[in-house]
């Protein structure tokens, strides 16, 4: 894992005692709320509903479990013993006190972390692979490219004003478990001749506009990545609309002056850029490599044990194969049946932390799905991580099945929700209850959104849920077809909207015609692309 | 009904325009009537609430009770956590805001 050097902690100290004395001032009443509140929101303190909402970022989704351990101690010591991760590989905290944030940022920063520019017109916490380092389809890790590209949007002077936010996501596999092409700039690390580059993909997105974001450049050189991303943000910074926030987005201006005018200024912008020097010396990219290097593997490739039926199932559902030999990454579900997707207690987050620095060197990532991974265990050591998740309420075995469902904080939280999100994925795991039938579905990717800013990435569901505001009563739309993975779709409505338990009778009556109408090992998502939404809409709307 | 709501600055509970303060009970909340943006930027300017807002509300013989779910969640607390709410003890206190 990176470490940081005196330049990255003198950067985050000095930005905690900044907002310290900002805090003080607003207190004192020194400074408005309209002059604190984008203070306030570069440091990832929002006010929701009920109170301050914290986001910290987790770069790329990954921490050690010295930080595992700090993320439950704030929650402790600060908040109401739990902490909410988030489809960005975030965690949020929902009841700050506008007092202590200086004193959490303090915190935070004796482990390397910090809440900048988790909220806000600028870069966002660069997301990746959660299974980068360990995953046998890498052409390489993803993660120090993160790491540099971490480090490139860090207060950078050009872009802390942007249009809107914009958000990046780095991936290195065929397979895309980051839904890069629904970010702002996608990119996929790849070998051409024997030459590392990534392909750029610019102008993906959920929210009110969805859209998969076109390829801008098959192959950017590695040596010239930075530079390339600079020409991108740079046209966007300098035309993107200001004017109108429903507009701002960068998929919004590509939209309108199309990919293909947007990459003849991206190159152009490129040539110039290119003559800064920006680009960082092969030094400090292997400085920065060296921080990712493999752990020092030396387990034997032995099966685990099977005859404990549960952890059986548990082995199939959520272990996933290593590109180390003896070695496999563990996927930790935060849905349990009932449960609040993504929330776990600080006792939980303690298990998780001890587990990591048992039996996965040390390291854990968070998932976008909401989920956590150890990335290097042992299969000799699987079943006794497996009982320390269970005797922690943590072995739940559903991992992408209908219960793994992704959900927004919804109107139980979030002041821009319009309906619950929360309770709705509730009872729609509560319905499926049974892992049989779980298992029988198989992989059915569901999320819900409280509003259409679709953090929930409805969009991107296999099935979506979308809950909007009719005349003050919470209404669902259903979506169908979506996908944030390398076959990724935008889901479309089926048709009117559902009140919240008839919302849960449409996800079940959808399982049913895929069951009927399934062929072969047709997924959910595989069967409504062969057969359309049709036969799903007259068993649901009759 | 007028009601005046907003967030404490330091703690950020919700909190209620009572007719000479705030509470963090709905049940507390005066009808602010035509005077809601007035009190609203007095009370803003003294740093006695951030964010406030006027909603609409239908009196009850509990007590206001806010036209909006949204500030009926505000009001008690998140449904889905019902020992975060401001009557943690009553299982059926949640049905008030559907």
């Amino acid at each position: 894992m990176y470490k940081y050097d005196n330049y990255d902690q003198a950067i985050v100290d000095a930005r905690v005692a900044d907002f310290r004395d900002q805090v003080k001032r607003r207190i004192a009443g020194e400074i408005t709320e309209d002059q604190f509140k984008p203070l306030r929101l570069m440091n990832g303190l929002y006010l929701q509903l009920h109170a301050y909402m914290l986001r910290v970022a987790i770069p790329y989704g990954t921490l050690d479990s010295t930080q595992m351990r700090m993320l439950a101690h704030i929650a402790r010591k600060y908040d109401r013993d739990y902490g909410h991760f988030t489809t960005r590989q975030n965690i949020q905290y929902n009841w700050i006190k506008l007092e202590e944030c200086a004193d959490i940022l303090e915190e935070l920063a004796t482990v390397e972390m910090h809440a900048i520019q988790t909220s806000g017109n600028c870069i966002r916490n660069i997301s990746s692979d959660q299974y980068a380092g360990a995953a046998a389809d890498e052409v390489v890790d993803p993660r120090p490219w993160a790491e540099l590209l971490r480090q490139w949007s860090t207060f950078h002077p050009e872009f802390s004003y942007l249009p809107r936010k914009f958000k990046i996501a780095v991936i290195a596999s065929s397979e895309d478990r980051a839904a890069m092409r629904l970010h702002d700039i996608g990119l996929e690390l790849i070998r051409q001749d024997g030459e590392l580059g990534a392909r750029v993909f610019v102008g993906g997105g959920m929210g009110r506009t969805p859209m998969i974001a076109p390829e801008i450049n098959p192959f950017v050189k590695a040596d010239d990545l930075l530079s390339y991303l600079e020409a991108c943000l740079r046209v966007y910074n300098r035309y993107g609309r200001r004017d109108n926030i429903y507009k701002a987005r960068i998929k919004i201006l590509i939209h309108e002056i199309g990919a293909d005018e947007y990459r003849r200024q991206v190159a152009e912008e490129f040539a110039h850029v290119k003559t800064l020097g920006i680009d960082p010396p092969l030094a400090e990219l292997e400085r920065i490599s060296a921080f990712f290097a493999p752990p020092a593997y030396d387990a034997s490739d032995v099966e685990p044990d099977r005859s404990d039926p549960d952890f059986a199932v548990w082995l199939d559902q959520n272990v996933k194969p290593h590109k180390q030999a003896g070695y496999a990454i563990v996927n930790i579900s935060l849905k349990p049946i009932g449960g609040i997707p993504g929330d776990a207690t600080s006792a939980q987050i303690d298990v998780m932390a001890d587990l990591a620095e048992k039996y996965s060197f040390d390291e854990l990532r968070v998932t976008h799905a909401q989920n956590i991974v150890l990335p290097y265990v042992a299969k000799r050591d699987l079943y006794a991580v497996w009982q320390g998740l269970r005797d922690a309420e943590l072995a739940d075995a559903n991992l992408d099945l209908i219960s793994d469902i992704i959900a927004c904080p919804g109107l139980d939280y979030c002041s821009l929700a319009n309906a619950r999100s929360i309770p709705v994925a509730q009872k729609i795991a509560t319905r499926f209850a049974d892992m049989d039938r779980q298992r029988d579905l198989g992989e059915l990717k569901l999320k819900i959104s409280g509003c259409i800013n679709a953090c929930g990435h409805h969009h991107a569901g296999h099935i979506g849920i979308l809950g909007v505001d009719r005349k003050g009563v919470e209404n669902y739309q259903l979506t169908f077809g979506g996908s944030g993975a390398e076959d990724v779709s935008i889901g479309k409505i089926i048709g009117p909207g559902f009140d919240e338990d008839g919302v849960v009778d449409a996800v079940e009556k959808a399982t049913e015609v895929y069951k009927a109408l399934r062929q072969g090992n047709e997924r959910f998502i595989d069967t409504y692309r062969r057969v359309g939404m049709n036969p799903f809409k007259e068993a649901i709307y009759g | 009904m007028k009601l005046l709501t907003g967030n404490e600055l330091r703690s950020g509970a919700v909190t209620w325009w009572t007719g000479n303060g705030w509470s963090i009970h709905v049940e507390d909340a005066a009808d602010v009537g035509e005077h809601g943006e007035a009190i609203l930027h007095a009370e803003e300017g003294a740093r006695r609430v951030n964010a406030p807002y006027i909603i609409d509300a239908l009196p009850t013989a509990n007590g206001p009770r806010p036209a909006h779910i949204k500030d009926r969640i505000r009001a008690l607390g998140p449904t889905v956590r019902a020992d975060f709410s401001l009557k943690p003890a009553d299982p059926a206190a949640g049905d008030w805001i559907i």
